[in-house]
C-alpha cells in the first residue's frame, strides 16, 4: 500500500468541502498555538531585537563560538565514523565466520556493546582515561566521546553488514564455490559489493545517530561541540536562550540534512552503476537495527 | 567487595529510569499515532505537518531537545509543568522531551506498518462506504500495530537506552548515579560500570525477547 491515496476517496464536492474544513481548522489550531508560543516569549523579553540579531550583525557569535562547536562536532563525527565503520565491517564478518571460536566471541561483543547506552560509555572511558592515561585533560572529552561512539556504533554497523550480507541470494555465495572461489574472495568480490548498495540506507541513519550522539559529549563531559555553546553565547549576548537553541538545533539539522543528500546521491549513483539484488537493510528506528533476513517487504 | 553499595540506592536510581521509560513510551505511542494519521490523511497541510516535524526532530539531537527543555522551557519561558520541586519538573521535562523525539520514530515504523497491509483491505473497506477515519481505525491500524510490533520494540529498547540523555538535566536516574559512583568510588570503577550495564541489559534484554515472541505471534500471515 506504498500510495496511501487508497485510504480515502477521490474527493467529491462535498468531501472537497470538508476537507476544505479540516484545513482551515487544522491551521486556525496551528495559529493559535503559534500565537500562544510567541505571546509567551514575548512576555518573557525572548523576542527582543538584541536577542536575535546578534546571529546576523555580530560575526564574533560564529567565529568565536558556533563555528569551533560545529568544528568539533564534525572531528568527533568524523573520527568515530572513520573508525567504527571499518572496525564494524570486521566484527560483522567476524560474526558470519564458520568457526565458531571467531564467531561466538564477535558475537558477544556485538551484543553486549548494542545493549549499553552510549552515555554510559562515554563516562566510563573518560574516568578509564583519567586514571589509567596520560592524555591530557583538555582533549580527554574528544578520546572519551570517540571511545563510547566507537564501541557502540561499531556493533550497530557490523548489524547492519551482517543482514546485508544475508540479505543476499544463496546463489551468490553458490556461484562463487563453484567458479572455485576461495572464501575471503566470495566474501570481498562478490558479496560485500553487493551488500553495501542493500546496506546504504541503513548505514547513512547510523551515521545520522553518530552525529547526533555527539552532543551527549557537550552535555556531560565538557566536550565543546556545538551544544555546549549554547552556555557561553547565552552567558555572553544578553541571555537569549531561545534564539541560540533555535540557532544551534537548525545547525545540527542542517547538518544531517547535507549529510543524508550526499548519501542519497551517492546511493542512486551505485544503483545506477551496478545490479543491485534488490534487497534493502533498513535502518530500524533510532539506533538498533532491524533486521531482515527476507528482502525488503514494501 | 560490593561494600561501597550500601551509599548509594541504585535500585532507586533504575526504578526512575524504568518510569521515565514507561511514561514517554505511553506518551510517544500517542502522539506518534496521531503523527502518523496525518501523514496519511487526506488534508494537506495536516501532512506538510506531519513531514516537517519528523524531518526536524529526527535530525535533532535528543539532548539539543532535552537540555532545550530544562534551560529553555523552564528556566526562560517558565513552563512548570504542574509545578512541584526541581526535582519533579525536570522528570516531566524529561518525559515531554522524550516523547517529542520518540514518536517521530514511531510515527514512521506505524507509517511502514501501514504499508504492508494489502491495498485490497482499505479497498473494501472504502467499498462499504466507510470514511477516512473509519477506514484507519477500524481496518487498517488493527492490521499495521500488528505488524510493527518488532520496530516498535526496537524504538521502546531505544528510549529505555535514550532515557539516560535526562542525567543531562539533572533527572537522577541510573546514568546520573554511575557518573557520581564512578567519580567517587575510583578504585572500583570498573565494578561500577558492569554493575549499570547490566542493569541496562537485564532492561533491554527481556523486552526484546517477549516482545519479539509477541511480534510473531501476532504478526498476520500473508
Amino acid at each position: 500500500m506504498s500510495d496511501l491515496t487508497v485510504l480515502y476517496d477521490v474527493p467529491g464536492p462535498r468531501a472537497r468541502i470538508r476537507n476544505w474544513f479540516y484545513t482551515a481548522l487544522f491551521l486556525a489550531l496551528l495559529l493559535l498555538l503559534g500565537w500562544w508560543v510567541l505571546s509567551a516569549m514575548a512576555e518573557k523579553n525572548q523576542l527582543t531585537e538584541d536577542k536575535w540579531s546578534p546571529f546576523i550583525t555580530d560575526s564574533r557569535v560564529w567565529t568565536t563560538y558556533l563555528l569551533p562547536g560545529l568544528l568539533n562536532t564534525l572531528k568527533a563525527a568524523g573520527l568515530s565514523i572513520g573508525i567504527a565503520l571499518p572496525l564494524g565491517a570486521v566484527l560483522g564478518i567476524a560474526r558470519l565466520s564458520e568457526h565458531r571460536w571467531v564467531s561466538i566471541p564477535a558475537g558477544t561483543v556485538v551484543e553486549f556493546f548494542r545493549a549499553i547506552p552510549v552515555l554510559l560509555m562515554m563516562v566510563f572511558a573518560n574516568t578509564l582515561y583519567a586514571q589509567f592515561t596520560t592524555i591530557e585533560s583538555e582533549v580527554r572529552p574528544l578520546y572519551a566521546v570517540v571511545t563510547g561512539l566507537v564501541l557502540y556504533n561499531s556493533s550497530v554497523i557490523a548489524e547492519i553488514v551482517r543482514s546485508g550480507i544475508l540479505s543476499l541470494p544463496l546463489g551468490q555465495t553458490d556461484a562463487a564455490k563453484a567458479i572455485g572461489m576461495r572464501k575471503w574472495q566470495t566474501m570481498v568480490f562478490v558479496l560485500l559489493p553487493q551488500a553495501v548498495t542493500a546496506m546504504l540506507p541503513a548505514l547513512v541513519s547510523q551515521l545520522v545517530v553518530i552525529v547526533k550522539d555527539t552532543a551527549l559529549g557537550g552535555a556531560m563531559l565538557g566536550f565543546g561541540e556545538l551544544l555546549s555553546q549554547v552556555r557561553e553565547i547565552t552567558a555572553n549576548y544578553g541571555a537569549n536562550t531561545i534564539a541560540t537553541f533555535t540557532v544551534v538545533a537548525l545547525l545540527f539539522v542542517l547538518l544531517n540534512f547535507v549529510l543524508t543528500s550526499f548519501a542519497n546521491w551517492l546511493e542512486a549513483r551505485v544503483r545506477r552503476g551496478k545490479k543491485a539484488t534488490g534487497a534493502v537493510v533498513h535502518a530500524g528506528v533510532t539506533d538498533t537495527v532491524e533486521i531482515e533476513e527476507t528482502p525488503s517487504k514494501n | 567487595m560490593f561494600d561501597f553499595l550500601e551509599d548509594y540506592d541504585v535500585w532507586e536510581a533504575f526504578w526512575v529510569t524504568i518510569q521515565l521509560t514507561l511514561y514517554s513510551a505511553i506518551g510517544s505511542l500517542i502522539w506518534g499515532t496521531v503523527l502518523a494519521a496525518m501523514r496519511v490523511s487526506p488534508v494537506p497541510v495536516m501532512r506538510a505537518f506531519g513531514t516537517l516535524y519528523i524531518n526536524t526532530v529526527r535530525n535533532t539531537p535528543l539532548t539539543v531537545i532535552i537540555v532545550a527543555t530544562s534551560l529553555g522551557l523552564y528556566q526562560t519561558m517558565g513552563i512548570e509543568l504542574g509545578g512541584g520541586d526541581s526535582k519533579e519538573i525536570g522528570f516531566r521535562l524529561a518525559v515531554l522531551g522524550l516523547i517529542a523525539y520518540h514518536a517521530s520514530f514511531v510515527c514512521e515504523s506505524l507509517r511502514s506498518g501501514i504499508n504492508t497491509v494489502p491495498v485490497g483491505q482499505a479497498e473494501a473497506a472504502r467499498a462499504l462506504g466507510l470514511n477516512f477515519l473509519q477506514v484507519l481505525t477500524l481496518i487498517v491500524l488493527p492490521q499495521a500495530f500488528r505488524s510493527v510490533v518488532a520496530p516498535l520494540a526496537n524504538v521502546l529498547i531505544a528510549l529505555t537506552k535514550n532515557t539516560t540523555v535526562a542525567s543531562a538535566i539533572g533527572v537522577s536516574e541510573a546514568a546520573l548515579l554511575m557518573k557520581e559512583m564512578i567519580e567517587i568510588e575510583s578504585d572500583v570503577i570498573f565494578l561500577v560500570f558492569a554493575i549499570f550495564a547490566l542493569g541496562f541489559v537485564l532492561l533491554t534484554l527481556p523486552v526484546g525477547m517477549l516482545l519479539g515472541w509477541v511480534s510473531k505471534r501476532v504478526a498476520v500471515k500473508r
